[in-house]
Order: structure tokens, then sequence, then C-alpha cells
């Protein structure tokens, strides 16, 4: 199977074809604000340099196009919240903890219905059907099209939001719903906002999948389309489309799994030391590990599948204080970013940067090393020795136990991790290390995923349920299953609860089945 | 009286979580519809104990049951408010003020809430002083002052009271049977006390004490300064150990969340290692094997970098933790408190001995 991974980032659009698990041509374009030409000169050098890739089974697309929207407040579209949950949660509505601004942006109305359920399954409040359609004519009456439906417990019981889901189709044409229970474990309003976010983001995800096609259709390649998700799995791109908040960090997640892939390495911890931050990652089985625990988006407090990254302000732009503050000098938080290379000292500039030092040290081989030549030994022992202790802790911080592992150091900092380091066994850098994020894309898999509270079942049952459950919802996905494996499995006991309850989060992943007939 | 501001509800919530010593539940939805009641302009008033008359009758409240449920069911501030009316309307008697039954955690916002619906302050007292697992671990069952009436509240409009009760086990069996029915979570309103009782019995001036700590570390945090010096200067606390998660194990037996988590020393504490049980909250530290710190004395993990309290339910491996020692409310040092709230109360067969000397009952003995 020939893949082609495609990494639509800040700055350049990189493209990779992988077939038979090599790297057979990587390239780069810069990226375009309207994404489809930067993706249309990346594809073009691509087939420049590896023909063959006309003839790609699949392309399979990683950007954090969605994200960027969030954070910089742009082209949200307003939304209707439904929430289904009276008598209770009344007095915390949709929106209640989002920052002023994007509440503004986002919020189109609110409507709040009697229904959803109890921890044990049992309905909370019937359903108030009619009051649902009574929501449906005003967000029709007042022109909104997109809907985000929230009901209590509907990780466990669905059927509240499914059911004013069908009501809402009826009475608002062209109606686009997003229902919680798609994106979000338990934590009503974390999942609540999960889902306004993503209702808010449906109509840029549509348009930028479109221009996606329409790369594609310009330079006539007709592989099914994929956009890669925040575990480092897949969906197809009109399925994508309805869920953009789940390629929110699709961006770091495929750097470390292309990191993965590149070293043949499954359990490792990922530095991607870029030009302004390190992001610190955990690879568990080939996936990066998740985070179970709320995830501010855009100051937006979320819950759904993201990697546990940890990032700090340490990459190949940050600046040097060589006075410091702690009797030693300081590199980063702050960075020179993308004006790299105009300001660091080896490019005439007149700001001293990591770069300088790792250049001044030997580490690196970027500008004019002349320009660095009389920088003070000590100093960059120093800058060294304080970029070293900081990647020290940051890699404990991801361990899950003791004792050492593996490092694989990925991206244009990496120069700054020195060869040894404590904790860590040993220090590895891959080949085509600056386009992990592409090659990442190009071999994700297709996942199903359970988060469920069992009763009255032993920790092995409850386990094994869920895993099932998780390998249906792979295979329904597009998986194929004579490739499913468990990547995940955790539970968790619940107190206070009666009847030996625990939740369960399991994974799933599969290979792309191959495509039988012609997709749409 | 003195009127509570903004700023008091914010540093409440993050000193009410450090006085839950690992347990009690988030304050956040409970911050939440402060912010949200404060917005629509409700103010409320802190009252100190020396300022009731001893016929004052305070309503004690708290949402009991599963802090899973709370995720779903969110708080909302008038259920709360609810179980307080409809204990005025089973005695037929108004309240002169509200107060919590454990400071510790969300149940040290929720008198805030009924105060701003009902227009009545709040005591500054509470009960237990931080969080405790079970309705019988407070002060006022160590004075054996009466366990019922009680009154619990379901947004659904079912209410029950349990008006009688033979003792504070049976309160806690029949109301837990009752808040499990409501789906594990409801609002109640428990045996009322009169002014007299609180000011004898109660623990007190913990409201002002929670929202002290609160300040102590926000502030120390807006100034770049050492959070966790700021809580032991705030509340004479001791720094017991600091270093990193490197072992969590939790189960659940009983309807308790029990377990251990071992801390491995950084800096000074380095080549030690301490153990933490615990039962909802933390209950015994163990420094290389030998025990260091045990409830009532309470047990605070904080954040290294922060000094925000972490919780056991989501203390998880590679976090930088400093444990604190803050003094237990004197009134669980007695005999009677030790044997309700001391370590062989949970089942640890060790000796209470106070990190902050010896402790009234041992210097009696």
């Amino acid at each position: 199977m020939k893949r082609i991974g495609i990494d639509v980032g800040g700055t350049n659009t990189d493209a990779v074809l992988v077939a038979d698990g090599r790297v057979l041509g990587a390239v780069k374009a810069p990226t375009t604000p309207d994404v489809t030409a930067g993706i249309v000169a990346a594809l073009h050098r691509l087939r420049d340099r590896v023909p063959d890739s006309a003839s790609a089974d699949a392309v399979l697309i990683g950007t954090t196009h969605f994200v960027n929207s969030v954070v910089q407040r742009r082209n949200l579209t307003p939304v209707a919240a439904i929430r289904i949950g009276l008598p209770a949660t009344a007095s915390l509505p949709p929106f209640c903890d989002w920052p002023t601004d994007l509440a503004e942006l986002v919020r189109g109305g609110v409507w709040a219905v009697e229904g959803g359920h109890d921890y044990d399954g049992r309905p909370f409040m019937p359903l108030d059907t009619a009051a649902v359609r009574q929501a449906g004519r005003e967000i029709r009456e007042r022109g909104l099209r997109d809907v985000a439906v929230t009901a209590m417990f509907s990780p466990l019981i669905d059927t509240d939001e499914e059911t004013a889901a069908a009501i809402l189709r009826e009475e608002v044409p062209g109606v686009r719903i997003t229902c919680s229970h798609h994106l979000g474990g338990i934590g009503l309003l974390e999942r609540e906002n999960a889902a306004l976010l993503n209702a808010a983001l449906i109509p840029l995800a549509e348009a930028t999948v479109r221009g996606f096609a329409t790369a594609m259709a310009e330079i006539g390649l007709a592989a099914p389309l994929y956009i890669t998700q925040n575990d480092g799995t897949v969906a197809e791109a009109a399925r994508a489309a309805a869920v953009p908040v789940y390629s929110f960090a699709s961006g770091p997640t495929n750097s470390m799994r292309g990191a993965a892939f590149l070293s043949g390495l499954q359990d490792a911890i990922v530095a991607d030391l870029g030009g302004t931050t390190a992001d610190f990652g955990h690879l568990r089985r080939g996936f990066p590990r998740e985070a179970n625990a709320v995830v501010h988006v855009g100051g937006v407090r979320t819950l759904f599948r993201m990697p546990d990254l940890i990032s700090i302000g340490l990459g190949g732009g940050s600046l040097v204080d060589p006075a410091g503050s702690h009797g030693g000098p300081v590199v980063g938080p702050t960075s020179v970013g993308y004006r790299l290379t105009e300001e660091a000292l080896v490019f005439g500039g007149n700001q001293l940067t990591a770069t300088d030092i790792g250049v001044a040290a030997g580490l690196a081989e970027i500008g004019d090393r002349s320009r660095v030549a009389r920088l003070d030994p000590a100093l960059v022992a120093g800058v060294l020795a304080r970029a070293r202790a900081m990647i020290e802790e940051q890699v404990d911080r991801m361990k899950t136990e003791a004792g050492d592992v593996v490092l694989l150091a990925v991206g244009g900092g990496a120069f700054l991790v020195p060869d040894r380091l404590e904790g860590v066994a040993r220090v590895l850098r891959v080949a085509h290390g600056d386009c992990a994020n592409a090659v990442g894309a190009a071999i994700a898999q297709v996942s199903g995923e359970v988060d469920q509270v069992f009763r009255d079942l032993s920790r092995a049952e409850a386990i094994a349920r869920a895993q099932a459950l998780a390998g249906e919802r792979a295979v329904e996905a597009g998986a194929d299953p004579a490739t499913l494996s468990l990547v995940e499995a955790e539970d968790i006991p619940i107190a206070y609860l009666p009847g030996n309850a625990m939740r369960v989060r399991a994974k799933v992943v599969g290979d792309i089945a191959a495509v039988t007939e012609p997709r749409r | 009286m003195r009127a509570l501001d903004a700023e008091d509800i914010e540093a409440l919530a993050v000193g009410a979580w450090i006085l839950g010593t690992g347990g009690g539940g988030s304050p956040y939805h409970g911050l939440l519809n402060l912010r949200r009641l404060y917005a629509e302009g409700a103010r409320v008033s802190l009252l100190d104990p020396e300022e009731l008359d001893d016929g004052d009758e305070i309503a004690v409240v708290s949402m009991m049951g599963a802090p899973l449920v709370i995720l779903e069911r969110l708080v909302d501030s008038r259920q709360i408010a609810r179980a307080v009316t409809m204990m005025e309307e089973y005695r037929g008697r108004r309240f002169r003020a509200v107060m919590a039954i454990e400071i510790g955690g969300g149940n040290g916002m929720q008198p805030l809430m009924a105060a701003a619906h009902l227009g009545i302050p709040v005591v500054d007292a509470d009960a237990m002083g931080r969080a405790y697992p079970e309705a019988q671990m407070t002060s006022f069952a160590v004075g054996g002052l009466e366990p019922a009436p009680l009154t619990s509240v379901d947004p659904r409009g079912n209410e029950v009271v349990v008006a009688r009760a033979a003792g504070w086990k049976w309160m806690e069996r029949t109301s837990r049977k009752v808040c499990t029915e409501f789906g594990s979570l409801a609002a109640t309103c428990k045996a009322p006390r009169l002014g007299s009782e609180v000011r004898r019995w109660g623990v007190l001036r913990t409201t002002s004490q929670a929202i002290r700590l609160g300040r102590a570390v926000r502030l120390a945090n807006r100034r770049h300064q050492n959070p966790i010096e700021a809580v032991l200067a705030a509340e004479n606390g001791i720094r017991l150990f600091g270093g990193k998660i490197v072992e969590v194990e939790r189960r659940t037996t009983e309807g308790f969340l029990r377990g251990r988590t071992l801390v491995e020393g950084l800096n000074e504490d380095a080549g030690s290692r301490a153990e933490i049980a615990f039962q909802n909250e933390w209950v015994v530290v163990w420094r290389d094997g030998v025990p260091i710190v045990s409830t009532p004395d309470l047990i605070c993990v904080l954040d290294g970098d922060t000094g925000e309290a972490i919780g056991t339910e989501t203390i998880r491996y590679g976090q930088r933790v400093v444990v604190v020692a803050l003094p237990s409310p004197p009134v669980f040092l007695s005999e009677r408190g030790l044997s309700l709230v001391g370590p062989r109360a949970f089942g640890y067969d060790i000796d209470f001995r106070s990190v902050f000397g010896a402790s009234p009952s041992e210097s009696a003995a």
C-alpha cells in the first residue's frame, strides 16, 4: 500500500510518500492562507520527486487549522446549545465558564429541556420532546444551522441526544448537529464545551475538506482522503469534517507517531524541539499516551481524547540571558520564533539564541559560525547545562514508572538534546526527523474507543467487554477486522457508587481496510 | 460580620480544596455558581461565631453523594437553598444563618450558595475543619449532639426528612440509602444547631481560614514567590516531605476510594521515600517505613509549583508534590475525637502523635 502523508503546518506544508514501511520521498512547500494551494504545490513537488506517488492508495492529511481558529477567534460559526438535564444543571448553563470574547462569538442561543439519565442507566427525567421541537422552531427562526446537543450521562446512554437530534433534523432544514456523546466522557460541562467548539468549527471544517478534495482533483489523485486525529488514527474526510475537535492536537501526535515509525520503536519518550517550544510526549505501543485530564483549548475547559503533552519554552530560537537569575544563564521561554534567520547572531543579527549556543558548541551547523567564535565557553557550557536540566525534568515528568527510557529527539531544535541524560538509557535521532509529522500522517490507523461505567463485573470481564465494544466501533469506522489490536485499557474504580462500579476506557486500532468499492 | 467580595470567593475555592486534604470533591462548580450569583448582584456576609446568640438557629448544609455524579448533574445553588427552606418548613422556624458541615472541598462552598439565595449570613465555622468521608466524623458527633432531623432534596421534587435516628451511624446509614435512591446525589440540611452549640462544638473560623490560605497561594503565584512557603506561613504548617509521585494504587471498597501512593524524595528529601495511605482523604504518611503523621492532623498534598491541592482521585505518576501538615482542630484530639477520626478509625493500628506536639489525650494519660 502506497500512502501520501501531508502535514499542513503554520509555515510549511510537508508531503511524504510511504510504501512498504519505507519513506520513498519527502518534500516541503510554503503553507498558503487558503491551505489548498500549498497542498497542490507540495503534491506537485512530490510527484516530481517520486512519479509513483500519482498512484497512491490513500492520502492522509494532518492539520492544526481548526485549533488555530479557536485560539485566534477566527472563522467560528454561532451555535445553538441544547442542554438536556432539567430540572438539574440549570444554574450552570452552556458557555458558563467560557472566556467572554469567545462566548460572544459562538453563543447563538441556549435552550434547556428536561431529560437525561443517572449513572446506573435509569432515566433521570423523560425527555421533553415537545420542548426540543419548540427549540428547533426557534433555532430555525433565528437562522441558526449549527447545534450542539448535550444530555446528562449521555456517554452511558445516548438515546436522549439521538432522539433530540432526530427531532431537530425534522424541524431545522440543513441543520448540522454535534452530539456530545460522540466527543467525550463523563464531565457534562467539559463534554458540552467540546461539543460547542466542534459545532462552531464544522462549517470551516467542511470548507477545508472541500478544499483538500479540490486540491486532489486538481492534481488528478483519485485515492480516498483521510484526516488525522488527536490519537494518531485517521477518519475518512467526510466523517472527520463532522468532528474538527478531534484534529486539535494532530500536529504533535503525528510528529510522535512519525518518530516511532522512523525509529522502529514502540515505547519511548519523544522530545520534539521546534523554534519556540519543546513538546514532550510518551509513546506506548506506538501511540501517544492520552491525557486523562481536563485540557484547556483557547481558554475553554474540555475533556476529550488528546495526547498527554508537556510543552515548555525551549527551542532553537529561545533567547539566552547570560546574567540569568539563579546563578546561571537562562534560556527561554521567550523566542525570536520565525525571525531566527534575521535576529540570531549566526545570521548577522544581535540576539543571542539557543541556536547560536549550539553552533558555538559544534552541535549545529547553520549560519556563520565565525560570528559566535568569541562567545565565552563557560557561557556556552552553562546554557547547554541549563537546557539539559530542563529536558531531564520534563522527560522524568512524562515517565509513568521508574527506570531508564529511550528518548527520541526530533525537530529543528533537537541539537539541544545531549546524547547522555539522567534517567535516559539512550538518545535516538532519526532520519527524516524534520518531516516526522507527514510520516506520522502517512502511517495512521483507524480506531474505536469506549469510555463507560461497568457494574457488578470483575475487572477482567469489564475490560474484555470494553475491548469488544471498541473493536466493533473501529470496524464501523473502516478498520480491517483482521488487524485489530488493543492499544489502551484503563480502569478507574469509582468511590461512593454501589455495585463495584468501575469506569473503563479502552482503545482498539486496526489498519485501514482495503477499499472494495469506490468511495464517494 | 463582614461582606465577602469576589476575590474572597476565588480564594475560598483554592483554600477549601487544600483543607479537603485530598477529598471533599472539587470546589469548581461551587465557584462557578458563586461567580454567577455575584455577577447578578448577590453578596454573602460572613458572621463570626461570637456574634451568634445562644438561641440562634443555624442550618448546617452539605451535598451528599458521589463526585462522579456531580460531574454530570452539576451543582445547582438553588438545591442547597431548598434543603434549608425545607428544614424551615418542617420545623416551622426560620434560620438565623447557615454553615458548612465540612469546609474541605466542594462542600466548603455550599453554605455561601444557600446564603446568596436566602439572604442570610454564613457562620464562619464548620464541623470538620477539613473533609472526612463519613457523617459521624464531625465535631458535633464528638460532642454527642442530636443527629436528627435531616432533610434530603432531589431536583425532581423528591424530598425526604429523616425525623429521628438512634445515633450518628444510623443517620449516616439512613440518609445514605435515601441519597443512593436519588441517584447518589442529594442536597442535605443536617440537624439544626443552636448558636451555643456552634460556639461549643463547632470548628471555628474555618471559612476565613480557607480564604486566608487561598489568598496566600494566589498572591504568591501572582508575585512568583513560593506558594508552599505561603501556605506554611499562613497556617503554621509544617513541611513534611517533597518529591515525585512514583506509584499510585487505588481500589473502591465499601463505597470508599482507598489506596496508597509512593513519593520519592527530591532535593533535601533525596534518598528517602514517603508512602501515603488514603480513604477518600489522606490518612497516614510513613517516611521510610516510619509513620510521621496521621489524621486528625491535616495532611495536604500540594502541587510543588502552584501550591494548589492535589486530590486522591487525580494524583498521578510524575507529579511534583510537597506534603504539608496543618494543625488539627483541638476537638478531634480528645479521646472521643480520636476514636472517631484517629488512625484506628481508618484501620491503621498506630498511635496518633501530632506533628505539632503531644495531643491532650496523651499528655493526660
